[in-house]
């Protein structure tokens, strides 16, 4: 017994299990305090991230009382000072062989052809401590099986032993109850709502944590035996939020991801794209085999999904796919072999022809009109490493600042890498959380998870957003955005009466609520200066300027000087290329172009004389187009005069024409006759109808590397596959182009870029290949590297009845290196004379102009809204079978009050027209959004045979909001 | 002859054909109770509860005074009333709601006033359409007359009174499942510890949860004192309480009996109570307190229906349900279809119980039908004592719920009473009795 009562830190308490003194925090449960000290109890319904229920029973534990012991959930109990705990006696043991046998009563034994054979929570238990014959004779429990319970999810409720996971899952953690149990006694079963699908963008996750075979995933289902797989970790790059993940491979071709459970990061969530999307790596064709076509239709009987979402789907990628296969050799989707545009036409070429072409055309350019006349556009795709090889070659090499990664969707690269950031944790723990950002659910969907908990907790949440959003019925505030109103928003917000005002002379009137406007500026009132206060900073529209939010961000920055900000910008790895320099007057490790020009002329040879375009302007310029109409001046542009015409383009996996938000201009841009080289692992309509070099690449999980999220947390990528065909690296084609320029980048391998990197990036000095293996970096390193920082807790073993399938042993491609980091010794030594590093971009910067104009609104036009949904005809998406029939119909939504007068209604079909075109869709009535706007779908194509992107053929990038007319067709 | 002349304390108005009525419960002295608690401070009247020492007539026997005290440090939010009785030969409480509604609202008003509550609930079993009419009706009518809702009778305490329908479940007379249902949940028990209703209960306050048979007690508590009640019967087991006889008696039916003064032979054979077996047969079995408990035979039928006596005898007074069983009866048949019950409604949620339910049915329905195995009744003995570790009573149990424990009871005394009948079931591949 220990001394019960009487502990010394009053932070911990002791307590005996199974005659160890034990100590553990107060309110700790006693299944976790016994797991920590050692002593693994079996379990099956607990789950770690879960709130535990206590209903399998396998815990039970035998607990000293006041009545004698007795046998307590220790998944359920807390631990208290002085408890007494026997794990092993025989009665624990005697009732936990009884539950036991129990699960397996009604549990088919059908593990031979059971996907959870090999990795099955039941099947380990029952060989480690079950009975090795049954005493159950009797029939059991029949259902049909299996049925679709969503598109993605299959139940088979014979297998189910109701431990309350997938359940508990969708109510708690997702917040979308729409699977629950039904029946009761030993007929209790899973089911759906009959009105209300299971159509959670989490759906896998329940599929991860059962701990049984009865919720299977169509993508996985039947393609391996677990034990055939191969495993590295990895971190899921199809957003930014960074989740860490298992890669699980077999003869190199990708069948699984799970997530991995980090505690800064996704705590072990994916969300559906992010599990399944993995599909558009293998390139799988989008007809499902005829055996899955049968399940899916089966599960259509069961869950309809509506004609219309078949139909805009699979037809639309259909046209891009054919496109492609008419003009360039792909394999299942994914192009494997150079090619060059000949007589129109693109065919297959050798790397050698193909880079020596590349050259030719970028040597011409620049010869004619200067460095200037080379632009490279994309780059969040690709890996920190790669990111830097581009970032070298473009800004060393070639000599141009006109590099972006971001098309038109993200923000100022320089407020974005100056404002003070948070991490998700902080952002989890502030009293105070602001959203300025599109939903979060849609865009960064297990940073919504964290979120979510957040503001379930002690957060509070104000959001300012185009839209209700998953977030909107937890906030304390939604402040409702129209199209250009942000920055009045955020004034009003932070206490300028005259703004509020101002919003209120709207037509329409005001689209943010007095009242919960004055319970905002209550909320930030107790918070002065914005302590501890956490901004969420995105974008609520692609079809308005990115400008407007940052001048909002400006606004809340300079009211609120001790708040950070999260920036919530989507693209996989757009926050590693920013790091990397991928954008105008930017150079690698978060300098600008003048604070770094000596640094790294000394480590490059050369850099840019003078910052360059971004993409709006690139696209202006080739296009011929001014890309300065009266007064409004896109981010980033320079005066003009100072930038030669760009006469010939890199595409670093980036498709201007749906990616962009104005598709007229990218179109006028790409049509122009200018020359232009794609590098890229998917087929696109940009590539496919415009690119006159394209020289294929290895994607996600087919290269090793690291990648940078939204807080700045550097991981690793794990290759699991190789590249397909004759794809290199991205960092591979870079040092072959500069040597086809006459260059060498003095990089031969992505180790030496590592090496490179974490000498020149000041923002990366000291991540070297030691720390990024080492155990602290096993959820990532934030940087930039702050001498003291505590280092992240020690990697716990992974238990695999929380996680089944992940296994325990994290399996790297490249090992830790023996002696020091080396890089390239000539780079190391013309630094190394230079002393001081330039200074890190921080603070807010000055606008380039005075900040967005947007012209009054008037009564007769709508402003058009485009936010990005989850699922969207981008690659990820059209390239998974799986995914493509989730992208949602296009509608265009409007107030109720737009819509009457119009006379149109749900369903009618209206005509939007802008200045740039016009689209033909059906109008849904939603009061959510703002009288005067009309909300449609970014990155979702109309039908079949029609740009990808629909609602870029509206915007016009021009203005900093589009203004379009409804009309009845 | 102990049938004794103790006053009838809640079947005093059932005679009468109108007995539901507002009408008639003020001709019989009705609100009285409650007018004269209102003068009382709240204190004095929990204190006459307490001194009637009237133990909770649910099942479990708690002292409901000793429940409220519980309560007494910190304010209790909402009263929640159990009247979801649905045991197989249990329908004590089934009179009470559908002949003496008013008695039970006069109870709940009293009960609330104690606590000083202003939120009751009356849960009523679902199936009882009589009784959730008449109880409603009665509920009407108490607020027309002043009886309940703002400023009762003019004395500045206010109560609303809600009857809530249950959905068919029978867990949702556990308590805690009935406080998920109440809120609108499905029927699942909470685990205890820490979910007692004393401390977390409805919308996690704390909860007092009472059976309605103990409501209906509380008027004549406060209009003939607490010691008048404790008076009655003897140790533990004061005043009178409700048995509901069933099985093979002449005269099954409710009866109000002053508790230990009377035996169950008395209540089985006595002209005026049981009135003997029917046929003539031979007593065999008895069940002394629903289908929960464990059974007696006749060597038993001397103890006296009190709580401890029952109670250290092995079994359990329980929901008050007397269950005869004579010598025609199969007993592998009764407890098989005992279990079939709590097969069908246990709730799910905890494996021992919706599995072990599901098949020690199943071996006792295959042992009625000549399937049975000798080997079968040591399974179904370790199957129940993997449910309730050491089958005995009062019960361990793996489970959550008391639901789990209840039901290896019929198992194991049948087992344990007739092994030579399963055997003969066994040997002869079929039911002697068929």
């Amino acid at each position: 017994m220990p001394d019960s009562g009487s502990s010394p830190d009053p932070e911990q308490i002791s307590l005996t299990i199974d005659g160890r003194a034990v100590s553990a925090k107060p309110g700790e449960l006693l299944i976790a305090a016994a797991e920590r000290s050692g002593t693994y109890i079996p379990r099956f319904c607990y789950h770690p991230r879960m709130e535990p229920v206590g209903m399998c029973r396998m815990c039970l534990v035998e607990v000293d009382g006041p009545r004698g012991a007795t046998l307590q959930p220790s998944c359920f109990i807390a631990v208290a000072d002085g408890m007494v705990v026997d794990t092993t006696s025989d009665k624990v043991k005697k009732a936990q062989d009884g539950v036991l046998e129990f699960l397996l009563a009604n549990h088919p034994l059908d593990c031979p052809v059971c996907d959870k054979g090999g990795e099955c929570p039941l099947q380990d238990q029952t060989l480690a401590h079950g009975p090795g014959e049954s005493r159950f004779i009797e029939e059991k429990r029949h259902f049909e099986k299996p049925i679709a319970i969503s598109d993605l999810v299959l139940l088979d409720r014979e297998r189910c032993i109701q431990c309350a996971r997938c359940t508990r899952f969708a109510s708690d953690v997702a917040g979308e109850a729409q699977i629950d149990f039904a029946g009761r006694g030993e007929n209790v079963e899973v089911a759906t709502f009959p009105t209300e699908p299971f159509s959670s963008y989490f759906s896998g996750n329940t599929v991860q944590i059962c701990p049984v075979g009865a919720l299977t995933a169509t993508p996985y289902r039947f393609t391996a035996r677990p034990w055939d797989l191969d495993q590295v970790e990895s971190t899921c790059t199809t957003c930014s939020v960074g989740c860490r993940v298992a890669v699980q491979s077999s003869s190199n071709r990708l069948t699984r991801l799970l997530g991995i459970d980090s505690e800064p990061v996704n705590h072990g969530w994916l969300c559906d794209k992010g599990r399944f999307a993995f599909e558009s790596v293998n390139g799988d064709e989008v007809d499902a085999s005829p055996g899955e076509k049968a399940l899916a239709d089966e599960a259509v009987d069961v869950v309809p999904a509506t004609a219309s979402q078949v139909v805009s789907l699979g037809a639309s990628r259909g046209q891009f796919l054919g496109e492609a296969h008419e003009t360039g050799r792909f394999e299942h989707g994914r192009l494997i072999e150079p090619q060059i545009r000949k007589n129109g036409e693109l065919v297959a070429a050798s790397w050698g022809e193909a880079l020596a072409a590349a050259a030719a055309g970028l040597t011409k350019a620049k010869e004619a009109t200067g460095p200037g006349a080379v632009a490279v556009i994309g780059g969040a795709r690709l890996t920190n490493e790669s990111a830097y090889a581009w970032a070298k070659l473009a800004k060393g090499v070639i000599g141009t600042d006109s590099v972006d990664a971001q098309l038109g969707d993200g923000l100022p690269a320089d407020l974005v890498l100056g404002l003070p950031r948070a991490t998700i944790d902080a952002a989890a723990a502030a009293p105070v959380l602001i959203t300025l950002a599109g939903d979060l659910r849609e865009e960064l969907p297990v940073l919504f998870l964290r979120l979510r908990e957040a503001v379930l907790g002690a957060t509070t949440l104000i959001e300012l957003v185009g839209a209700p959003t998953a977030l909107t019925r937890l906030s304390t505030a939604s402040l409702a955005l129209r199209p250009g109103e942000a920055p009045v928003v955020a004034r009003a917000l932070t206490g300028d009466a005259a703004a509020a005002t101002a919003l209120a002379a709207h037509p329409e009137g005001s689209a943010v609520d007095g009242d919960v406007l004055a319970t905002a500026r209550q909320v930030l009132a107790a918070h002065p200066g914005g302590e501890g206060v956490v901004i969420v900073l995105g974008r609520p529209s692609y079809a308005e300027s990115g400008e407007v939010v940052a001048e909002a961000a400006r606004v809340l920055a300079r009211a609120l000087p001790q708040a950070t900000f999260l920036p919530a910008l989507r693209r996989g790895n757009v926050f590693g290329a920013l790091d990397m320099g991928l954008a105008p007057g930017l150079l690698p490790g978060r300098v600008d172009l003048e604070s770094g020009r000596e640094w790294f002329t000394a480590a490059w040879g050369s850099v840019p004389k003078s910052p360059g375009l971004d993409t709006a302007a690139i696209l202006a310029s080739m296009a011929g187009e001014s890309a300065t109409p009266a007064g409004t001046t896109p981010a980033g542009a320079t005066p003009a005069g100072a930038t030669p015409a760009v006469t010939s383009l890199i595409l670093l996996g980036a498709d201007p024409l749906s990616d962009f938000p104005d598709r007229a201009v990218a179109e006028q841009a790409l049509s122009a006759g200018h020359f232009v080289v794609a590098v890229t692992g998917h087929p696109s309509e940009s590539v496919s109808s415009y690119a006159d070099v394209v020289l294929p690449c290895a994607v996600a999980h087919e290269r090793p590397g690291t990648t940078t999220n939204i807080e700045g947390r550097v991981s690793r990528l794990g290759q699991k596959l190789t590249a397909p065909g004759f794809a290199w690296p991205d960092w591979m084609i870079a040092a072959e182009l500069a040597a086809a320029l006459g260059t060498d980048l003095g990089v031969s391998s992505a180790n030496d870029l590592a090496d490179e990197l974490h000498l020149t990036a000041p923002a990366y000095f000291g991540l070297t290949s030691a720390v990024l293996h080492s155990d602290a970096a096993h959820d990532g390193i934030l940087v930039p590297i702050v001498a003291g920082a505590p280092a992240s807790a020690a990697v716990e073993p992974i238990d695999p009845i929380a996680l089944p399938g992940v296994e325990s042993v994290e399996r790297q491609g490249a090992p830790p290196r023996s002696g020091s980091a080396g890089g390239d010794g000539s780079v190391r030594a013309r630094i190394a004379a230079l002393g001081a590093p330039p200074a890190l971009i921080s603070g807010i910067p000055a606008p380039d102009t005075e900040g967005a104009h947007v012209a009054p609104a008037n009564s007769y036009a709508l402003r058009l809204v485009a936010p990005r949904r989850l699922y969207d005809a981008g690659s990820s998406v059209t390239g998974s079978p799986s995914l493509t029939p989730l992208v949602p119909p296009l509608v265009a939504r409007a107030n109720p009050y737009d819509l009457d007068r119009l006379g149109a209604a749900t369903g009618d079909r209206v005509r939007v027209r802008s200045d740039r075109g016009e689209l033909v869709l059906p109008a849904e009535a939603d009061s959510g959004v703002p009288r005067g706007a009309v909300s449609i779908d970014f990155n979702v194509p109309v039908g079949p045979g029609t740009p990808g992107n629909a609602v870029a053929t509206l915007v016009d990038s021009r203005n900093p909001v589009t203004e379009v007319r409804l009309e009845s067709v | 002859m102990a049938i004794t002349e103790a006053p009838k304390i809640i079947t005093s108005r059932i005679g009468y054909e109108d007995s539901y009525t507002l009408e008639r419960y003020l001709a019989t002295g009705g609100y009285e109770g409650l007018r004269k608690a209102l003068t009382m401070t709240p204190e004095a009247v929990a204190h006459e509860v307490d001194t009637a020492s009237l133990l909770g007539r649910g099942g479990a026997g708690f002292p409901a005074g000793r429940k409220w005290a519980l309560l007494g440090k910190k304010p209790v939010t909402y009263l929640a009333i159990n009247g979801d009785e649905s045991e197989p030969a249990t329908f004590k409480d089934h009179l009470l709601i559908e002949r003496d509604p008013h008695q039970i609202i006069e109870g709940v008003l009293i009960s609330a006033y104690a606590l000083q509550v202003t939120q009751a609930f009356i849960y009523l079993r679902g199936e009882f359409a009589l009784g959730l009419e008449r109880l409603q009706a009665a509920l009407n009518e108490a607020y027309a007359h002043g009886a309940v809702g703002a400023d009762i009778f003019g004395s500045g305490f206010s109560l609303d009174v809600v009857v809530h329908p249950g959905a068919g479940a029978y867990i949702c007379g556990e308590e805690t499942a009935l406080l998920e249902s109440l809120e609108g949940k499905r029927g699942f028990p909470r685990i205890k510890p820490p979910f007692f209703p004393a401390s977390i209960g409805l919308y996690g306050a704390p909860t007092v949860v009472n059976n309605v048979e103990t409501m209906a007690n509380i008027p004549w508590i406060i209009n003939n004192g607490g010691a008048a009640f404790a008076a009655l019967g003897e140790g533990r087991s004061t005043g009178t309480r409700l048995f509901a006889l069933a099985g093979h008696v002449h005269n099954p039916g409710v009866y109000e009996i002053e508790m230990v003064k009377t035996t169950f032979r008395d209540l089985i054979y006595a002209p005026v109570l049981g009135g003997g077996i029917t046929g003539g047969n031979a007593l065999k079995a008895f069940i002394p307190g629903g289908v929960s408990a464990p059974w007696f035979g006749p060597d038993q039928v001397d103890l006296p229906l009190g709580q401890d006596e029952v109670g250290n005898a092995g079994s359990m007074l329980g929901s008050g349900s007397v269950v005869v069983m004579d010598s025609s009866t199969c007993v592998v048949r009764a407890a098989w279809r005992i279990t079939k019950f709590f097969s069908r409604e246990s709730c799910g949620q905890c494996t021992p119980c919706r599995e072990g339910s599901g098949w020690l049915e199943r071996i006792m329905y295959r042992i009625e039908n000549g399937a049975g195995r000798e080997e079968d009744l040591d399974l179904l003995m370790d199957l129940c004592d993997n449910i309730s570790p050491g089958v005995a009573w009062p019960p361990q149990q793996t489970t959550i719920c008391v639901l789990g424990p209840s039901i290896p009871s019929s198992i194991a005394s049948a087992i344990r009473m007739f092994r030579d009948e399963f055997l003969v079931h066994v040997k002869e591949g079929g039911c002697p009795f068929a």
